[in-house]
């Protein structure tokens, strides 16, 4: 027979603490978070006394004032007479203008890049080697600014176009000049407008947006849409009776018809650069500081870019390929009806990570003069109000601000297209 | 006793960084070498030369403090700042002073806690363009492209101008002068803009100078000068007196040939005397030695020699005396009395 006891309660000590494996690890890292807590509150601390030394109590009232500076690239009105806000709202713009058309670039010559990679064309799978190993191993920096002086030392400028026998023309009839300070191509214009809906109201983040260019939208995305439908009703009629009605005249129809409707009720034209007086006048002017930094960004991010798609080809079972194959699907069809939708799955996480490279790396932008929020709210404003601090940490916020926002949607995309494993 | 060790190293650095915050004319007698902040390099003003030595007006300066206060013109390091890194090597300590065609604003002495101890040159915002251009007035850029170095307070100036005349331009914001000069001469750029003299050392260093001009506008003042940390007076003195001194030299007629003579023994002059030691205290009333005016001059000669020599109209950027003659030349220049 045997009695049962409890074993015997033993009272807590201190030194159990460290001696006992039950507490030792909660205890060490304890331990370690007030002394990293003690070190970042010294450091606070620390830049708040020696800034109050300096006279300088950390302050926003200057984002109020007026700016004074001009900017040459701006999506929205700015004049020298706006607030510093405002320069730093016109410079958001010109990062996110940036980075979008760097994204959507890198990732073309990306995705086209890392599957010409695997070509068994031996050219071609070398060509694409070499662009790969030559722009993914030398700092981006330098891309810029090489792309930058192959614009400023080989093209034309202006002054080249005038006089009775210029040494520059214009190209495709006379609508598009391209110079060393930039294209200036044609622009749309409306002569029935129907005018700007205008946001915030006389806030500095006030902004306005074409009514016209809201109306195209929409009508272009209805017509999408009607195309649409008449897709899925033909898919409905192909399965019920096994013969496909033909319907392209249809889906193109209610695209463009809608449109070109619009287009003539608001008296679309387009304006055509000119040369007159310094510079061309007219026309949309893409500034080669926009250029440079776009076509870097975006090379230089598609060697990645195509080195992820390579590996998430490579990583489908070969298995697949032969297996299509087997059904008869040609290697086109095989890559974008097979391959290319598994590989997806594993591609988009690491181009999560390289969309965000992009976007950090925009803030190279000063090398060319390129107005981005670092050259404005980080470089100009810093320097005339000399708020070095303030105006660092409101870079640094925006900056994760706009990285989190392409996390989140690259994270819902991506919830919405991997395997769901059950 | 690794406690005592660990704390007696915090008492070191502790002590160490109260004595760092001491004083920076202490500082810099204790290290041995005036750290000097000049610009990335503009003819005539500061640029090292083929074997690296730093030469030039504003370089001057840098090496006339080092003189007065360490008595050896080479005790200097040469950080190059541009216009948006010189405000916060200074207010770090990176530097000990910044002479590096600087303006004199309100708000810069005030608002950024520095303080200008005077004015080395008078110098106002002009526009350089090529002749073949046909511009003969600053007016008549309606719709060029500008190049323009950003931090700076042209950028503000050319804001204003073109504002007030109402007409339109484009800014190219550039970070240095050498890739300004690389827009400009590509044509990227219309006009290139910033300090007169400025833009006459850059017009020096093209292959042809003569087909470019510098336009007649001056559109701003500017007048530029070494700038020290608000607060620090004795530091302070020191730079201002170092300046004064250069300009009273040339004023009282003391030269780097005769300097030697002058200091030898006390001479008919009083005011030169005390200039350079020979009479009164005013060396130990800064913490110099007696020599430390004759050591500055000594160095580059006085004002007007060190401005002949760097930025004269017998070198290559060619600049006359104009607002930089002394007072009693119908200049700006006028130093306060060394009494």
């Amino acid at each position: 027979m045997t009695t049962l006891t409890d074993p015997p309660t033993e009272s807590f000590r201190l030194s159990m603490l460290i001696y006992d494996t039950r507490y030792r690890s909660i205890t060490f890292q304890i331990i370690a978070l007030i002394g990293f807590l003690t070190l970042i509150g010294w450091l606070v601390n620390n830049t708040a006394q020696n800034l109050s030394d300096l006279g300088k109590e950390p302050s926003f009232r200057f984002m109020t004032e007026p700016a004074g500076y001009d900017i040459n690239q701006r999506l929205i009105d700015y004049t020298s007479q706006s607030t510093h806000l405002r320069a730093a709202f016109v410079g958001l713009l010109n990062t996110l203008l940036v980075a979008v058309m760097g994204c959507a670039l890198a990732t073309i010559i990306g995705v086209v890049v890392g599957v010409l990679r695997l070509s068994k064309n031996w050219i071609v799978a070398k060509i694409m080697t070499i662009y790969v190993e030559m722009f993914r191993n030398v700092p981006v920096l330098l891309w810029i600014v090489l792309a930058m002086a192959i614009m400023i030392e080989t093209l034309p400028s202006p002054r080249e176009f005038k006089g009775d026998e210029p040494t520059a023309s214009m190209i495709l009839g006379d609508t598009v000049a391209i110079t060393n300070r930039g294209i200036y191509t044609p622009e749309p214009l409306f002569s029935r407008s129907l005018g700007d809906v205008h946001l915030f109201g006389q806030s500095s983040l006030n902004f306005n947006i074409s009514i016209d260019l809201l109306v195209l939208l929409a009508v272009l995305i209805g017509g999408i849409y009607v195309s649409r439908q008449i897709k899925h009703r033909a898919d409905k009629i192909q399965e019920t009776t096994g013969e496909r009605p033909t319907t392209w005249y249809l889906r193109l129809g209610v695209v463009a018809v809608p449109i070109i409707i619009v287009l003539v009720a608001l008296g679309f034209h387009l304006g055509y650069p000119e040369l007159k007086g310094f510079n061309f006048k007219g026309g949309t002017h893409m500034r080669n500081s926009l250029i440079a930094l776009w076509l870097a960004l975006s090379l230089y991010t598609a060697s990645f870019i195509a080195e992820v798609v390579r590996g998430g080809i490579l990583a489908i079972s070969h298995g697949q390929t032969e297996a299509a194959g087997a059904l008869g699907l040609r290697p086109g069809k095989i890559m974008n009806l097979v391959v290319l939708p598994q590989a997806l799955r594993i591609i988009i996480p690491p181009l999560i990570s390289q969309y965000l490279n992009l976007t950090k790396n925009s803030s190279l932008a000063i090398a060319v003069g390129y107005m981005d929020i670092t050259g404005t709210l980080g470089g100009i404003t810093l320097n005339q109000t000399g708020r070095e601090l303030e105006t660092l940490l409101l870079l640094m916020l925006t900056y994760l601000i706009i990285s989190l926002s392409i996390s989140l949607v690259m994270n819902w995309y991506n919830e919405r297209v991997k395997l769901v494993e059950r | 006793m690794k406690k005592t060790v660990f704390f007696g190293t915090l008492t070191v650095a502790g002590l160490a960084a109260g004595i760092a915050a001491a004083g920076t004319l202490d500082d810099v007698k204790a290290r041995g070498k005036l750290n000097c902040g000049v610009t990335t390099g503009l003819v005539g003003f500061a640029a090292p030369d083929a074997n690296g030595v730093w030469n030039g007006f504003d370089v001057g300066v840098c090496r006339a403090v080092a003189a007065a206060v360490l008595g050896d013109s080479n005790a200097v390091e040469f950080v190059p700042t541009t216009g948006k890194t010189r405000f916060t090597a200074l207010a770090s300590g990176e530097i000990d002073m910044l002479a590096r065609n600087t303006t004199w604003t309100f708000s810069r002495d005030v608002d950024l806690k520095f303080d200008f101890v005077g004015v080395n040159y008078y110098d106002g915002q002009g526009f350089l363009v090529p002749k073949e251009l046909g511009v003969s007035s600053a007016k008549d850029l309606d719709g060029a492209t500008v190049c323009i170095q950003t931090g700076t307070t042209t950028e503000l100036n050319l804001a204003d101008f073109f504002r007030s005349n109402n007409i339109s331009y484009e800014p190219v914001p550039i970070e240095t002068n050498a890739e300004g000069q690389q827009q400009y001469l590509a044509g990227a750029c219309d006009a290139y803009t910033t300090d007169a003299s400025g833009l006459a050392a850059t017009r020096a260093a093209f292959e042809n100078p003569a087909d470019h001009v510098v336009l007649p506008e001056i559109i701003s003042k500017e007048p530029l000068g070494p700038l020290v940390r608000h607060g620090d007076n004795e530091w302070g003195d020191v730079v201002r007196w170092t300046l004064n001194a250069l300009i009273s030299a040339e004023e009282l007629g003391v030269t780097s040939a005769n300097i030697g003579d002058m200091s030898a023994a006390a001479g008919d002059n009083p005011e030169i005397n005390r200039l350079l030691g020979t009479e009164g205290n005013l060396g130990e009333m800064l913490g110099l030695d007696a020599g430390w005016a004759m050591n500055a001059i000594a160095v580059g000669g006085n004002y007007g020699e060190l401005f002949e020599k760097n930025i004269g109209e017998n070198t290559p950027i060619g600049l006359a005396r104009g607002l930089n003659a002394q007072w009693t030349n119908g200049g700006l220049l006028y130093s306060p009395p060394f009494r």
